[in-house]
């Protein structure tokens, strides 16, 4: 087996076989997961004791209004006055709604009274009764024959169908929702993972110079061979667990949808994870949203996006894994690093800001000239793949990251080569291109 | 033939000069010992000849010829700071150590299974580097440094850290490499080790070579021509002997004397011995040759002073 060949074994199996590492793999798509249906279940939970709240109305006409929801209970007081409880409150009763006159003319005579903060959820469920009822209250003085039907009519919820043009002439449906979340997780994983992994390789440039083994490794190994595997063992690392993510990810969603087919409707968990996702209403309350949610996300070409993101992410990754092995050489303490890392930082930042602009307006200058910078395109490009930009541009943005990548690679691989051997004082940036020069 | 040497090598720091062209020569097959005071330059030599860092003017020959990038894959370097990675397993690290270093998987387990067996750490094979004491770790890195047999080996202060019973362990394993024919370069201030193990020395002092040679041509070449004897007092006595030899010191005890005599410097030994032997019945006769510590001590504090 060849040096570099063992390095990456080397690195990777350290790595792969640690425990935090298993445990963030097989962990992370479980708390994914339940990100997602935890909140579904717990909304399947009824709330304990129901509150009591106590309406006292002069008129008479409200308090019949109010139905008993799973958290208040409504009860009609008649004999004691709002007054009296304020003398003498009553511990059993949450909160006291006080209707004096009628409220069409007088919209400010209802007033609700409790020792505690009154809940949103209280208030609520009072503001709406009284809203709908003064309202068709309201509607009636009009005196126009079929008012309320003509009103429920015109209510419409409207939500435009976006329609993609194939070149033979076929159509498909698309949903911009889809496409900017499919692509928005993918910016977020390539970001995470290049900073995750990043760092992970300026880890392992430190310890092997603060500890010297360098110096012992320099007797049988070529420097840039050094740093390439690293850099290579560390990247499958990632890979790996994109990989598992991915696989658990869809078994354990496709799980639970089979789990929740038994207790609630196919709709209500599609919802739910829609919701979860903040897409909130596309396509709903239509018969057939099932076939239609599929086919939207038919229309996704995944094997596209699929190689794309696997591309981008080694390019991404070698690209500022490389910068990461360069910083690691120059340094000698852990302290030291934050300095040189917030550059680096700031571009990451800038890229998933970038990235996120770019959603409104995929095919806008900031969108495309960010997805051709080497530094921003693996993230930004994310976010514009499922959008289906030209394959020119797709081309492009990986020749010049690809490019870079390799020329960042080479040029790190000379910091690399002078600073892991340099011990004692701390570089700066002048100095380390100094070592760009050295034969 | 020297197996490796240094012409005129200069490095300069940013603001000190660490070698200013050393020159030493380090014969094929035998030990070599790399002496001087702490910061005197050694490290950096040996960092040199490792090709660790490079020199600003002067050559390192290897072999007879220019040293070649692939050169150092054929020494084995023991650093002064050790290193290994603290997390791995002992001997799975010492397995991918020898990988790096050439060695198949099988070659490689096998040489190391029978060194750790021979250092009595086989124990340790699935413990992390970071539960053994720093003796045993030193042990792993000395194994690691020569499992491939390398040609050439560079010890770096191979001796700190180690309890009196290990370190006479490692001498032999030393002299053992140099009967094996590996040339050995080590730097050290254990003078005492110098005397027993080193053929050649170099002292490196405030970079500069201030001393090099054979070490029995060194020690004496410090010589002070004076001698200790002892002889029977009864019945004789001995004159000093204008020309030949003057008298500095003598103790008379229970019939023995013990006198410390100047031998003039044209005088042979033997012709000494001669005319003491006709004078007295003589029991001992020994010259004062220094040891290389008193030689080291000298050295550098005589360089330093003339120099500050």
């Amino acid at each position: 087996m060849n040096k570099i060949g063992l390095i990456i074994k080397r690195e990777y199996l350290r790595r792969v076989s640690k425990k935090s590492f298993l445990l963030l793999t097989f962990l992370t798509p479980f708390i994914f997961a339940a990100l997602v249906f935890v909140p579904l279940w717990l909304s399947t939970i009824k709330g304990d004791d129901a509150k009591q709240v106590a309406i006292i109305d002069a008129t008479g006409k409200y308090a019949p209004l109010f139905k008993n929801t799973e958290e208040y209970n409504f009860i009609t007081e008649k004999g004691s006055s709002i007054e009296e409880y304020r003398k003498n409150p009553d511990k059993e009763i949450f909160a006291f709604l006080n209707i004096t006159e009628d409220l069409l003319q007088n919209p400010s005579a209802a007033t609700l009274y409790s020792e505690k903060q009154i809940p949103l959820g209280l208030k609520n469920v009072i503001d709406e009764t009284l809203s709908n009822y003064l309202k068709d209250e309201k509607l009636e003085t009009y005196n126009i024959e079929n008012l309320k039907q003509i009103i429920a009519d015109s209510k419409i919820n409207f939500n435009i169908k976006t329609v993609k043009w194939d070149q033979d002439g076929g159509e498909k449906n698309t949903s911009a929702e889809v496409a900017s979340i499919l692509g928005m997780v993918l910016t977020l994983i390539i970001y995470m993972f290049i900073i995750m992994y990043g760092s992970m390789v300026m880890q392992g440039v430190m310890e092997e110079k603060t500890n010297r083994i360098i110096e012992v490794m320099i007797s049988s190994v070529k420097p840039f061979d050094l740093m390439m595997g690293k850099i290579i063992g560390i990247g499958f690392v990632g890979l790996t667990q994109v990989f598992l993510w991915a696989i658990l990810t869809s078994v354990l969603v496709a799980g639970s949808l089979f789990f929740f087919n038994g207790s609630a409707s196919p709709e209500d968990v599609m919802n739910a994870q829609m919701a979860a996702q903040g897409m909130g209403d596309i396509a709903a309350n239509t018969p057939n949203m099932n076939i239609q949610i599929q086919e939207v996300i038919n229309s996704i070409n995944f094997g596209m996006i699929g190689s794309c993101f696997i591309l981008y992410f080694i390019g991404g990754y070698l690209l500022y894994a490389a910068l990461f092995a360069a910083i690691g050489s120059a340094l000698e303490q852990q302290e030291d690093a934050s300095q040189f890392m917030t550059p680096i930082m700031l571009l990451m930042v800038f890229s998933l800001y970038a990235g996120i602009y770019s959603m409104n307006n995929p095919d806008g200058p900031l969108a495309f000239w960010c997805s051709m910078i080497p530094f921003t395109s693996p993230i930004v490009m994310m976010v514009r793949l499922p959008f289906d930009i030209p394959v020119w541009e797709i081309l492009l943005s990986f020749a010049l990251l690809f490019a870079s990548a390799i020329l960042i690679v080479w040029f790190s691989g000379k910091i690399y080569r002078v600073g892991i051997l340099m011990y004692g004082k701390k570089p700066d940036i002048k100095e380390m291109m100094k070592w760009l020069k050295y034969k | 033939m020297n197996f490796l040497e240094t012409e005129d090598v200069v490095k300069q720091y940013a603001n000190h000069l660490a070698l200013d062209k050393v020159s030493i020569q380090v014969p094929e097959g035998q030990i070599f010992g790399l002496l001087g005071p702490n910061g005197a330059g050694k490290t950096t030599l040996i960092r040199i000849i490792n090709r660790i860092t490079a020199p600003d003017s002067g050559r390192v020959l290897f072999n007879g010829r220019e040293s070649q990038p692939d050169d150092i894959y054929q020494i084995g370097y023991l650093p002064e700071e050790r290193g290994l990675y603290k997390k791995m397993k002992v001997g799975e690290q010492a397995i991918y150590l020898a990988q790096l270093k050439g060695l198949s998987y099988q070659e490689a387990r096998k040489r190391l299974t029978s060194w750790f067996e021979k250092f009595d750490i086989m124990p340790w094979w699935n413990k992390k580097l970071e539960e053994l004491s720093k003796g045993m770790q030193q042990k792993i890195q000395f194994i690691t440094t020569i499992i491939h047999e390398p040609k050439l080996l560079i010890f770096d202060e191979p001796f700190s850290g180690f309890d009196p019973v290990n370190a006479e362990m490692l001498k032999k394993e030393i002299l053992e490499l140099k009967n094996a024919g590996h040339t050995i370069i080590f730097s050290t201030h254990n003078m005492a080790s110098v005397e027993e193990i080193c053929d050649n020395i170099a002292l490196i002092n405030r970079s500069h070579v201030v001393l090099s040679g054979n070490v029995t041509e060194v020690r004496s070449r410090f010589k002070t021509n004076n001698f200790t004897l002892k002889f029977q007092t009864e019945g004789s006595s001995i004159q000093e002997v204008p020309g030949m030899f003057s008298i500095l010191d003598n103790q008379e005890q229970s019939g023995i004397s013990e006198m410390r005599i100047h031998k003039e410097t044209e005088i042979r030994n033997s012709t000494l011995l001669t005319t003491l032997a006709g004078q007295a019945e003589i029991i001992s006769f020994t010259e004062e040759i220094p040891s290389m510590n008193d030689i080291f001590i000298n050295t550098v504090s005589g360089t330093n002073t003339t120099q500050a």
